[in-house]
């Protein structure tokens, strides 16, 4: 109203001033350079006018500012739709609105800006430590925004008045970041550009192309076993199949769902999990060889990959259940078999001698061809290393009789190519092999550096068989880990190292915090809200009841705080309540205290009204005066003025 | 039209919102049940901002985003508990009032008590659409606030209805109640700019002034009384003998002139008001100039005297005439 004219003081303007360094550090390397550049010196501007108290610039060089700053975002990104411009935006406006801090109104202004930028972190990370980030930087904007009610007290009163009412709005939000009724987003299209640079497998393999991906130890997804943990060479995570080949890379050649339901039957027992994927961008979704159930939305190519809808761009989890061993593809398409035999019409003469010397040796029997090509990749004496020599035009052959050193996907795209020579159909498969279980909270872990390659070979009446040809050689890569694997001395990501035991346990426990909060704080969506609602109770809990149940909760916390509020009033000082009980007496007797009479005048009143108990109401009224007019009153005296009242019965 | 409908229902409002029946007895105590909240428009404006968000945190999934509102949306609440908390239970106690001239300011004192242990802080307090003025009050304290009303009319003026109001701790929520203390001012007539000179009666009165003795002539000295003026003590004497009374000089002027001011003295043709304009700067004039005056209106009659008190029951006289009761 009338107080929103009220200039803004220089107290506000450097309140104003850290809660918009404090909201727009955290962004800056999203943004492009020109930005952070631009803001700083409208910040630094800012700073002076406080400092020096000169004259806000005049609107229209504001307007033309906002002008230059909205052209700028949109020749950078060529939208102002999407996070990243959406952000840079906000940037924009917040620095120049600095400049124009002239009432009450624009203080409010900038720190609602300042709280859309601490959403706009999010649209990034929303890892531990920004969270953390965030709520000093909320404190702080809450701060500015007590400062623009009464800037007179000093900085940490303030802070601490912030954090007191943030404390308190504290109850408030778990209520209803628990019982809100959750959406599954998102409502309208997301903008690409929020998956640009994901790093991970990719629909085709060529030499170099998984070897490369050894080198990062970011986390690919989590699984939670029901029961026991599989042993580490049955963990073979299905993912891309890939099988066609132009002569050096394999490539995807199936990317929509053909079977809604499992097309095989499992023999033994199942494994049951919980996988948590991390957002790759892609559709495929991995599951353990082989799956038996789908997750939600999501159907099977006809070479059994699961694949989801709509690309994975949010942390996706989906429970699993796999059969180790599965009898698959008896009586597979001839289309399907073709493909997983066609080849390029020439190149790798060697290897495809090799291989036509099997066929002419072993007749139709594709089960002795396959033995034979195993024990014959056996005997080459390959050797398995991060980092093979570069090949040639003819991989296959270069790398099997010449240089004979090479990472899995070598392994795999050489054994397939020699089946498919002699006529067997077969197909790479490429995934994640293995993993870690953190002792901490018992997730297995699997990161990038557990890529890996494998094949498939399909044999009459038994279908689809799967054959490492990087077991063969370097059986410790499978039963073990890439770091046993790999010929030492060869660089491996940090956390793929087996030494330094105290940073591994760190580690451990560090990534079992992070996955925590993945699974309660950032997974809570209205999946998990439904069960932990079922868990509480609450059967098929619809938006009505959520909401029911939300506003009692909200409705006990807010009386909780009323009472909080208005205790003062019903906190007498206890000397006034036993003086009260003192004159309630005496006003049985026909001796009201009338409100013009101080302590010591009625006292004395009373007194000579009542001689026998002249004594006890002149000591009291002497008390009460001690108790009530003196500086520090004595604990002892209370007491002593409690005992005579109560003894008193005139 | 519009307007005025909303000023009438405002003002429905107020009416049922006292509930008591003005003026109200001290102290006015500001108890939950005449406290109201809203949000400001900053409030509306950050209400509306949290909407956007959570729709962008629902669009991207994002769950600290969902944690943002909700934390924020909590901050909302609790801000009205506090803006609530910073005005309720205020008593509010009517102070002095000095009369003062039609066509002045009339000021009203408030006292503001807090009987809470923490301070009360950005109350703002006004009438009307008159500028609020800011207090606070510091923990178990109490604080005087003036308030400025144009005092137009001669006559008692009763405090309007005075609203009471803060948005104090974010500025997102208004908390503020109405209270109409039993506080009245008394307005003097203003004084007339142009008044005929003093009517003086008797010779010698008129003699005196025109062999231009006047009423700075001394002419001796005697005990001081209560109603002496102070600046007509004989300071100097005083001194003079230490431990003896204090005198009070005489002066020629005084000691013989009085006049009257008389009602019936001005022309039939002057209407109330205007006479008794007259007579306040026929008042202040003689009362200036040190001579003992007395008044007299229809049924009034003062006396001739001389200073503040024989001032103040002139001036109220005018005040009051033909006023009703008071």
């Amino acid at each position: 109203m009338a107080r929103s004219n009220r200039p803004v003081s220089r107290r506000q303007a450097w309140w104003l001033l850290a809660t918009a360094l404090v909201a727009s550090l955290p962004l800056t390397p999203e943004l492009p350079l020109w930005l952070s550049l631009a803001a700083g010196i409208t910040f630094s501007w800012r700073a002076a006018l406080t400092w020096r108290q000169w004259h806000l610039p005049p609107r229209w060089l504001l307007v033309l500012l906002v002008i230059a700053g909205t052209v700028g975002v949109i020749l950078q990104y060529r939208t102002t739709l999407g996070r990243t411009p959406g952000v840079a935006l906000l940037v924009v406006f917040l620095a120049l609105k600095l400049l124009e801090l002239r009432a009450a109104r624009d203080v409010v202004v900038t720190a609602l800006l300042c709280y859309f930028l601490v959403f706009g972190q999010f649209l990034f990370t929303q890892t531990i430590p920004t969270a953390l980030l965030a709520a000093l930087t909320v404190l702080i904007t809450t701060a500015a925004l007590l400062a623009a009610s009464d800037d007179r007290p000093p900085p940490q009163q303030l802070l601490a008045r912030a954090g007191l009412m943030l404390a308190q709005a504290l109850p408030f939000m778990l209520l209803l970041f628990v019982l809100f009724p959750r959406v599954q987003g998102p409502l309208w299209g997301i903008p690409q550009d929020r998956f640009s640079a994901v790093s991970g497998l990719s629909d085709s393999m060529s030499p170099g192309s998984i070897a490369q991906l050894s080198q990062s130890d970011a986390i690919v997804f989590r699984v939670k076993f029901t029961g026991e943990v599989p042993p580490q060479s049955q963990l073979y995570w299905r993912g891309p199949v890939m099988p066609s080949f132009d002569g050096r890379t394999w490539r995807v050649t199936q990317t929509m769902g053909t079977y809604r339901d499992i097309p095989y039957a499992g023999v033994g027992a199942a494994v049951d999990y919980e996988v948590t994927l991390e957002p790759h961008g892609k559709r495929w979704l991995f599951a353990l060889e082989l799956p038996a159930t789908l997750p939600p939305d999501s159907a099977l190519t006809n070479d059994y990959q699961p694949v989801a809808r709509q690309p994975v761009r949010n942390r996706m989890r989906y429970t699993q259940r796999a059969w180790p061993r599965a009898i698959a593809g008896v009586n597979e398409p001839s289309s399907v078999l073709r493909s997983a035999l066609a080849l390029p019409r020439d190149g790798n003469p060697r290897t495809r001698a090799v291989s036509a010397s099997w066929r002419a040796q072993y007749g139709d029997d594709d089960a002795a061809i396959l033995a034979a090509a195993e024990n014959w990749f056996n005997q080459q004496l390959l050797i398995y290393t991060l980092n093979p020599p570069l090949l040639g035009s003819d991989i296959v052959d270069e790398f099997l009789f010449d240089t004979k050193r090479g990472f899995c996907e070598h392994f795999a795209a050489s054994f397939v190519f020699a089946l498919r020579a002699a006529g067997v159909p077969a197909r790479v498969v490429a995934g994640y092999q293995g993993g870690e279980v953190n002792p901490v909270d018992g997730y297995l872990v699997v990161r990038q550096y557990d890529a890996h390659a494998w094949t498939e070979v399909w044999i009459a009446g038994r279908g689809w068989v799967r054959i490492d040809p990087t077991a063969i050689s370097a059986p410790s890569r499978i039963n073990l880990n890439l770091a046993a694997a790999v010929p030492a001395g060869e660089t491996l990501p940090f956390l793929a190292r087996s030494d330094l035991t105290w940073l591994r346990e760190l580690r451990y426990r560090l990534d079992a915090i992070t996955n925590g909060w993945n699974q309660r704080v950032l997974g809570y969506n209205p999946q998990r809200q439904r069960d932990l609602l079922a868990d509480l109770g609450l059967n098929e809990p619809d938006w009505r009841s959520m909401t029911a149940v939300l506003s009692v909760l909200c409705g006990a916390v807010m009386l909780g705080l009323t009472g909080w509020i208005l205790r003062n009033r019903l906190r007498v000082d206890p000397a006034l309540a036993a003086w009260r009980r003192f004159t309630a007496r005496l006003a049985k007797r026909g001796i009201a205290w009338q409100p013009w009479e101080g302590p010591l005048a009625f006292a004395e009143r009373a007194a000579r009204q009542t001689p026998i108990h002249a004594e006890d109401i002149r000591a009291i009224a002497a008390l009460y005066v001690r108790l009530r007019y003196e500086p520090a009153p004595q604990a002892s005296d209370l007491a002593q003025f409690r005992v005579k009242i109560a003894r008193f019965k005139p | 039209m519009l307007a005025s409908l909303r000023h009438r229902l405002h003002e429905a409002f107020v009416r049922w919102a006292l509930r008591v029946r003005p003026p109200e007895p001290a102290p006015i105590v500001l108890t939950q049940r005449r406290v109201y909240v809203l949000p400001t428009r900053a409030g509306l404006a950050y209400a509306m901002a949290l909407g956007v968000i959570l729709l962008g945190a629902m669009n991207y999934n994002l769950s600290l985003g969902h944690a943002l509102v909700f934390l924020l949306a909590g901050l909302g609440i609790v801000t009205i508990l506090h803006t609530f908390r910073n005005l309720v239970l205020i008593a509010i106690r009517p102070g002095r009032c000095e009369p003062v001239f039609a066509g002045s300011l009339a000021q009203f004192d408030l006292v503001l008590e807090n009987r809470r242990p923490d301070a009360r802080t950005c109350l703002r307090l006004f009438i009307g659409d008159e500028t609020p003025i800011e207090v606070d009050v510091a923990p178990h304290a109490g604080t005087v606030a003036t308030l400025n009303v144009a005092a137009t009319k001669r006559g008692w003026l009763p405090m309007p209805r005075l609203t009471i109001e803060t948005t104090w701790p974010l500025g997102l929520v208004r908390a503020w109640s109405y209270a109409v203390p039993d506080l009245n001012c008394l307005i003097y007539p203003a004084p007339a700019a142009k008044a005929p000179p003093l009517p003086w009666r008797g010779e010698s009165g008129r003699g005196s002034t025109k062999d231009g003795r006047g009423a700075d002539d001394f002419s001796g000295l005697r005990d001081h009384q209560v109603a002496d003026p102070p600046r007509h003590v004989a300071w100097k004497a005083v001194a003079r003998q230490q431990d003896g009374p204090l005198l009070t000089k005489l002066f020629e002027g005084a000691a013989a002139q009085q006049v009257w001011l008389d009602w019936e003295a001005l022309p039939d043709t002057i209407d109330t008001e205007r006479r008794l304009s007259i007579l306040a700067r026929w008042i202040l004039d003689a009362n200036a100039a040190g001579l003992a005056w007395g008044l007299r209106l229809p049924g009034v009659r003062l006396a001739p005297d001389n200073g503040p008190a024989q001032l103040a029951g002139g001036l109220r006289a005018l005040a009051l005439h033909h006023h009703g009761a008071q």
